[in-house]
């Protein structure tokens, strides 16, 4: 049942993405920003937090539930610990993604080389 | 002066209405199922990812960090052998949306740029298209946090 | 007193000079294309054993004016001009091209409009008698012009259905005071004009308008009429501008239909190779000028030939500030004496 949800979460997700890029002028780079910032704003005001325990992947996986992650761990930290927190908690939250992806993406530009379209 | 200005904003406004009408749509409805279709099978995967890291006994906080580290390296990997781009093709906001997408918004500058050298062109170059999606997502986390200390719930 | 002028744009020239020789490099993919019997050389890898797509497509211009000097039975010494361009900033692969060839170089930036802007100059050259060989000639790279102007090679983003396909490949052409072949006899030079699009995915509607701006430069400077001509042919406006430069030229009292069409639309099977509205690129119009239609003027096929060139004037800075695309296109008439 989980598996459905997140199929049906996630897939609409998707397709509020595509429409974007089809019916304006957005490119991808445009898209990913305004989901990650919308992420944040839908976490803060309490909107994704449903979202997210009705869908599970489906509502983390998108680029949404990264800034699903950085506004939960930026609001937990400042309650723990104040001013700091809301600095140190977003990032801290994100760090695992964002760290994998600079080394991955490091390791990768290693090994492989881009190649022509046909 | 003032009148070809005008002029020139009219004809100029009329050419643009004029190329839109020539210009074919895009298949929204098809593109909106490959979207779909594959967007969902990506979370599908996450969920199955998470699930397995559960009954692994992972804590609840590790299984969300856990999760999007495989998928980033899935994505980076898939990116690497040249299979991303011709997913993206198809699959348009279905493969770019989810996290994998942003590992291949990553990967493709750092491969792409890697003749222009490991600092200024690996290194830098990697965050032509994600650096951003860092800059907004942090700004506005920090910014939630502090308006949550201000509001003070 | 400018005695070779005829009206406001064009230049008839008294000499006319020759196209001894032209030759052509192409990529993979216009090597598939439906003009894939006229190119001279088709590169199975478009690296072409370099280091980077930079440096493939300067090799690509390299061995494509060689090839030329060849054909013309002369030797690169005798080359007194390398009229060239390209799409790349500062011009890094025509540049490195004439650093390894030592051929005296003027270096064009003109975009896509670039082979009708150096056969322009190039004509002008001879028949101003100074210089009885020279070499007109750009290039264009697929994969260096995707990374200059837009995304990565692998990065998963779909291609606009008005998007344009930029083609790898290189012309050459060799002018000469006295030979064989086609003449030069008018050349129209065009003016930058713009109607105001943005969309940097719909280049050939860009370009449309000074296309249709340099046509009916020539047809009033010259008065010539569509019907002189078995062959108009733009540069790189692809399958829309095509459509939109026809009915704008008709709408100014012009007939083109039964002798126009695109370099852009002719390089590709759009359908078959998936290119959306067609070729683009510097390559474009000189791979179909060097290849297809030079060869079938020589075969007679093709006695009368109006090649204009268009160019988008856009760069990543104008385009992120948010500007509108300037167009250029230069007109050449290429007839059999």
């Amino acid at each position: 049942m989980d598996y459905i949800r997140a199929f049906i979460v996630g897939g609409t997700i998707c397709v509020i993405g595509q429409l974007l890029m089809d019916g304006t002028k957005l490119t991808p780079a445009h898209v990913l920003v305004l989901f990650v910032t919308s992420g944040v704003i839908l976490t803060a005001l309490g909107i994704y937090e449903p979202i997210v325990k009705f869908g599970g992947a489906g509502a983390t996986v998108p680029i949404v539930g990264f800034g699903y992650t950085l506004a939960k761990g930026s609001i937990k930290a400042t309650k723990e610990s104040g001013i700091l927190g809301a600095f140190t908690g977003g990032v801290e939250a994100g760090a695992g993604g964002v760290a994998a992806a600079v080394v991955f993406g490091y390791l990768m530009a290693l090994i492989f080389n881009p190649k022509s379209k046909k | 002066m003032e009148n070809t200005k005008k002029e020139r904003f009219h004809k100029q406004c009329k050419y643009n209405q004029y190329v839109k009408q020539k210009s074919p749509k895009p298949n929204f409805f098809k593109n909106a199922i490959w979207a779909f279709l594959v967007g969902g099978i990506i979370c599908i995967c996450g969920q199955f990812i998470m699930n397995t890291l559960k009954v692994i006994g992972l804590q609840k906080e590790e299984v969300g960090t856990a999760t999007s580290i495989i998928l980033i390296f899935l994505g980076a990997f898939l990116t690497g052998v040249g299979i991303y781009d011709k997913l993206g093709k198809r699959a348009g906001g279905g493969s770019i949306i989810p996290i994998t997408g942003f590992a291949n918004s990553i990967v493709s500058p750092a491969m792409e740029f890697k003749t222009e050298g490991y600092i200024f062109g690996i290194g830098a170059k990697m965050f032509i298209l994600a650096g951003p999606v860092l800059v907004y997502g942090f700004t506005s986390a920090v910014l939630v946090g502090l308006i949550y200390l201000f509001i003070g719930k | 007193m400018a005695i070779k002028k005829i009206g406001k744009q064009t230049v008839k020239f008294e000499n006319p000079p020759y196209i001894v020789a032209t030759a052509t490099t192409v990529g993979p993919k216009e090597g598939e294309g439906p003009l894939k019997s006229y190119f001279d050389n088709i590169l199975s890898d478009d690296l072409y054993g370099e280091d980077s797509w930079e440096l493939a497509e300067s090799k690509i211009l390299r061995e494509s004016v060689k090839r030329a000097i060849q054909k013309s039975d002369k030797n690169i010494v005798d080359m007194e001009y390398m009229l060239s361009g390209d799409l790349l900033n500062q011009l890094m692969s025509t540049s490195f091209a004439a650093r390894d060839l030592g051929i005296p170089f003027f270096g064009l930036y003109g975009a896509c409009s670039t082979m009708a802007e150096s056969l322009s100059l190039g004509a002008m050259i001879i028949d101003g008698g100074y210089a009885d060989y020279l070499v007109a000639t750009t290039s264009s790279h697929f994969s260096s012009a995707e990374r200059q102007y837009r995304f990565p090679l692998e990065h998963g983003n779909q291609r606009a259905l008005t998007a344009q396909w930029t083609v790898t490949g290189s012309g050459a052409a060799i002018l000469s005071t006295n030979g064989n072949g086609p003449k030069i006899t008018h050349v129209t030079t065009g003016k930058v004009v713009d109607l105001g699009i943005k969309d940097v995915n719909n280049m050939g509607a860009a370009m449309a308008p000074s296309a249709v701006d340099t046509m009916i430069a020539h047809f009033q400077d010259t008065g010539f009429r569509p019907e002189k001509y078995d062959l108009i042919v733009t540069g790189d406006l692809g399958a829309i501008g095509k459509e939109i430069t026809e009915e704008m030229v008709f709408d100014r009292g012009y007939n083109i239909t039964k002798v126009y069409n695109d370099c852009g639309v002719l390089i590709f099977d759009n359908e078959a190779q998936d290119t959306h509205a067609g070729g683009s690129g510097c390559g474009c119009s000189a791979c179909v000028f060097c290849g297809y239609i030079y060869k079938e003027m020589i075969k007679k096929n093709l006695n009368n030939v109006l090649l204009i060139s268009t160019g988008a004037l856009l760069s990543t800075t104008s385009a992120q500030q948010g500007q509108s695309i300037p167009g250029i296109a230069h007109a050449v008439t290429i007839v059999n004496g």
